[in-house]
């Protein structure tokens, strides 16, 4: 044991908080900090459905669409360093993406270089089987559409735990928890027993701080003049160390924009946090609300007193199906008067929408500037804006439905209010996502390897 | 009058149609004051054309904080919802407008 608990920290950088988050942070991450891993975090709620749709057109497809970029400009400097790397932008098609990344690896002359693919989250299959013999009932009740995109368990971290132990030195995944990511290495370096949930949990929230990289340094947080934070524009990714014992430290390289105080800290801690005594993952119940946010130093934060329970018996799954189609279209007005014509232009659209017999299932009508966010209610105190933007929204069964809501905003230009400018309209196709439960000993996780 | 803004700081998180908003305090001796004056009912008054479903406050006073969890706020979740801002991301900044009544200092007791 004295040997476990006299080991160094492990330290993590976080390289991603979504999909399309910026590069040049987790290339100083790669190229000048100390780290052991670098985490890629690139999975949306709905980003897999819609993955899932473009894998059955490409089945070569699927993957994050910036997993080449993200790992030609990090992968020469976590080579020459010895950082591993773990991502979730396998998305709808891990085993695709770790082609592609051998591939470029080659191309880099990083031969050798081991991928590792975690496959096994896509539960479509046993979803739709435990839905015909009415066996999700209990979990989703009537919200199980009876058409189904695709179904992914959300994976804990015990295969990227494995499949670092058999000498991965990239890990990609498709759906695993967000704090599963950086947990494994954590599990894998420190030794973790598997019923180890003081630890574990600790592991967990090292990942729940550090999953949305620049939200933990200072990003989706200034206020100016209330919360300042310094060279927003260079913001600096963040680094967890975390030792043997599960003690957090989050920091971040000195040179670069952004903050690391117990504010930022405060705040990630309980972001997208519900019952903070029962926040649950794959691998272990957390219970953060004796948790403490302390100072060490300038840019260094010590999270402690956070302790686990037993992991929850059953995995979520994430359900995305068809809903139909949204069309769009947005106006604007300005000047004395903006926002009266810019609530007649959207009496106008609703009425034509209604005498032309568009169909749709829901309609939003929201002028921008004034109450499109919060409502009236909330909005009602402040002064008229000088200028607004009409925004008519709906949900429709058909495309060409949702395509008539656009044409008809665009139609105010010459039979609406004086003064209307700047027409944008659009349509996208609506994939919505709902989730149920699955027993977890049903849900088995593989490993596929390319080596470059 | 103050609002909050002037008293915590807040963040919104999202999943599907539940939100979550955190509330701060800058300065821990403020936490009796957002105990007494932030209930979950006030909170649901305040948002009340935005959150269609029951607001639970979660308090956690080693951090000066309070989680309020907001049921069917979303218009669905934000794979569905055609609001301008489908996470709700903008929510931490309606619940820091909320009015606080000068003098609350000195009945933060009850």
């Amino acid at each position: 044991m004295s040997s476990i608990s006299l080991s160094r920290a492990v330290r993590i950088g976080a390289g991603a908080g979504y999909s399309g988050d910026r590069i040049e942070p987790a290339i100083e991450l790669a190229e000048r900090a100390h780290i052991d891993y670098l985490v890629f975090e690139c999975l949306a709620e709905r980003t897999i459905a819609l993955a899932q749709q473009e894998r059955r057109r490409d089945p070569a497809r699927g993957y994050d669409p910036f997993l080449e970029a993200r790992m030609r400009a990090v992968l020469p400097a976590c080579r020459r360093r010895g950082i591993r790397v773990i991502t979730n932008a396998g998305a709808a098609n891990p085993a695709a993406a770790a082609r592609t990344v051998a591939e470029i690896a080659r191309g880099l002359g990083l031969q050798g270089l081991r991928v590792a693919a975690v496959l096994g989250d896509d539960v479509l299959a046993l979803v739709q089987r435990r839905a015909a013999e009415d066996e999700l009932r209990d979990e989703c009740g009537d919200a199980l559409p009876a058409e189904m995109l695709s179904a992914n368990a959300y994976l804990g971290a015990e295969p990227i735990v494995d499949a670092l132990a058999q000498g991965a030195d990239v890990v990609i995944t498709g759906r695993v928890a967000d704090s599963s990511l950086f947990l494994a290495p954590l599990v894998h370096e420190h030794r973790w027993s598997a019923d180890d949930w003081m630890r574990r949990a600790r592991g967990a929230v090292a990942g729940h701080l550090l999953e949305c990289a620049g939200q933990i340094t200072g990003g989706y947080f200034v206020d100016p003049t209330f919360k300042d934070v310094p060279h927003l524009a260079r913001l600096g990714f963040p680094i967890g160390e975390v030792d043997a014992e599960g003690a957090i430290t989050v920091t971040k390289l000195g040179d670069t924009g952004g903050c690391v105080t117990v504010r930022t800290c405060t705040e990630q801690l309980l972001y997208e946090v519900h019952d903070p005594r029962a926040y649950l993952t794959p691998d272990v119940c957390v219970d953060i609300s004796e948790a403490t946010v302390t100072e060490l130093a300038p840019d260094r934060v010590r999270v402690e007193g956070v302790s686990g329970r037993e992991r929850p018996e059953r995995l979520k799954v994430s359900v995305g199906f068809a809903h139909g189609f949204v069309g769009e279209g947005q106006i604007s007005y300005a000047g004395p008067g903006a926002a009266a014509r810019g609530r007649l232009a959207l009496d106008v659209v609703a009425e034509r929408l209604r005498m032309t017999g568009v169909h749709h299932d829901e309609l939003r009508l929201d002028l921008i500037g004034v109450n499109a966010l919060h409502g009236d209610a909330l909005s009602s105190g402040a002064g008229e804006p000088y200028e607004v933007r009409a925004r008519v929204a709906a949900r429709c069964a058909n495309q060409c439905d949702a395509r008539r809501i656009g044409e008809e905003v665009e139609m105010l230009y010459t039979n609406g209010p004086a003064g209307g400018g700047g027409v944008v309209k659009a349509t996208r196709e609506l994939v919505g996502v709902t989730s149920c439960f699955v027993p977890r000993d049903e849900v088995r996780a593989t490993i596929e390897w390319e080596v470059a | 009058m103050r609002t909050l803004r002037e008293l915590a700081h807040s963040r919104t998180g999202d999943k599907g149609d539940t939100s979550n908003i955190s509330l701060i305090a800058y300065d821990a001796a403020d936490y009796p004051l957002l105990l007494r004056w932030v209930t979950a009912a006030r909170v649901k008054a305040h948002l009340s054309e935005i959150v269609k479903g029951d607001v639970m406050r979660y308090e956690l006073p080693r951090l000066g904080a309070l989680n309020f969890v907001l049921e069917h706020a979303l218009s669905g979740g934000v794979t569905r919802s055609l609001a301008l801002d489908a996470h709700g991301k903008s929510l931490s900044s309606a619940l820091l407008s909320m009015a606080i009544p000068d003098g609350g200092e000195e009945t933060g007791d009850d």
